[in-house]
């Protein structure tokens, strides 16, 4: 359960963007979480509502973009994005591949006021 | 800025006397509060990585273990799958001299058993944290003895899920898994071994006595991350100790 280290992150770069535009709150957190991240969606949602009290995101909506993950076959020289893990190319059953998203967590945007 | 209202509008021909005013400025003045972009809500684009801070001593810690010619190594596994052990075993045997960050919730049990081998050992007890971040390994390399040493080992908190999140500025994961975990582990947590540059499976002298099959798990392997190195490893069979030792050896030569 590291979500709440990972919220305590995301609040504190909230803090500093809203600082930086003289927003006086935060009205929607808008983020992309890789499949591949090693958090749990849900219990992320469940983090930022617990912790967002007396934030700048005490009102925020938090809006959750979950990303699947795309692969670059060097084979076939083509991208997939993938249902399910194996990072087998589905084109050409290659493993020469590597992953080009789904593996990270990002803070996409910020609508404050 | 204009004191009479405190909006941020400058102007050049601002008056001296403030009772009135001008008009270039009422009419700036009108804009800013009336045009919807600039003083209701506004979104911006961020892009940034969640976990930035991190990321970036994890950047700092990896250049100071690079200005003294150290190879960090992050050790990851579920609680007593041989990481300790396997330290242990190294110090009897390895032709390079190491250390370890050891990171555990609570006692310095782990520690105790490295220094006792005359391996400088330094202890981070996270109290309730799941993982080591970069910050806490920041404060444990400053109390390491870097320029005695040629291999740094982060020995993580024992656990499969949430260290797999945090880059802690070594150059290097192993990830180890010991055969009475049973099969299905490395499936179970695809984000954890997709971080490893080595798999290590541990305890392998138990084969005959659990029900694993040790070729379907280096399959899985495979299929999460293409091309990891997997070793399969025994305390009671020191050539597969050795194993561990010519890897990190070869690492060590591209540094």
């Amino acid at each position: 359960m590291h979500e709440y280290s990972i919220v305590q992150a995301l609040l504190d770069q909230c803090e500093e963007h809203a600082a930086a535009h003289d927003a006086k709150k935060i009205l929607k957190v808008v983020t992309k979480i890789g499949v591949l991240s090693g958090v749990e969606p849900d219990l992320l949602q469940t983090a930022f509502d617990t912790f967002k009290e007396g934030t700048i995101c005490e009102e925020a909506e938090f809006v959750i973009h979950l990303q699947k993950i795309v692969i670059y076959c060097r084979r076939c020289k083509k991208e997939s994005t993938l249902e399910e893990l194996n990072l087998a190319c589905p084109r050409c059953e290659s493993l020469e591949t590597s992953i080009v998203d789904g593996e990270e967590m990002y803070l996409m945007s910020l609508e404050m006021e | 800025m204009c004191k009479d209202c405190g909006c941020s509008i400058t102007e050049h021909h601002h008056h001296h006397d403030h009772d009135h005013h001008s008009h270039t400025h009422q009419a700036a003045h009108e804009t800013l509060h009336h045009n919807p972009q600039l003083n209701d809500s506004k979104t911006i684009e961020v892009i940034s990585k969640i976990l930035d801070k991190n990321d970036h001593e994890a950047a700092h810690n990896r250049a100071h273990f690079d200005a003294h010619g150290v190879l960090a190594i992050n050790l990851m596994s579920s609680p007593g799958s041989g990481k300790t052990t396997l330290l242990e075993q190294m110090a009897e045997r390895a032709p390079f001299r190491f250390g370890v960050i050891e990171g555990d919730l609570e006692t310095n049990r782990d520690a105790d058993r490295i220094r006792e081998r005359d391996i400088p050992a330094y202890q981070i007890t996270t109290g309730s944290a799941c993982h080591l971040d970069a910050f806490m390994v920041h404060k444990g390399l400053h109390e390491m003895p870097l320029d005695d040493l040629e291999v740094c080992f982060v020995e993580n908190v024992g656990n499969l899920v949430c260290p797999a999140s945090y880059d802690v500025g070594t150059h290097l994961n192993i990830v180890l898994v010991s055969v009475p975990e049973g099969g299905d582990k490395i499936e179970k947590y695809p984000v954890m071994f997709r971080q490893a540059d080595l798999v290590l499976i541990t305890k392998t002298d138990l084969l005959p006595y659990f029900d694993y099959d040790i070729e379907h798990e280096k399959e899985q392997a495979r299929r999460i991350k293409p091309g990891v190195d997997i070793l399969e490893v025994s305390s009671k069979d020191p050539e597969s100790i050795d194993r561990v030792i010519e890897w990190i050896e070869y690492k060590r030569k591209f540094q």
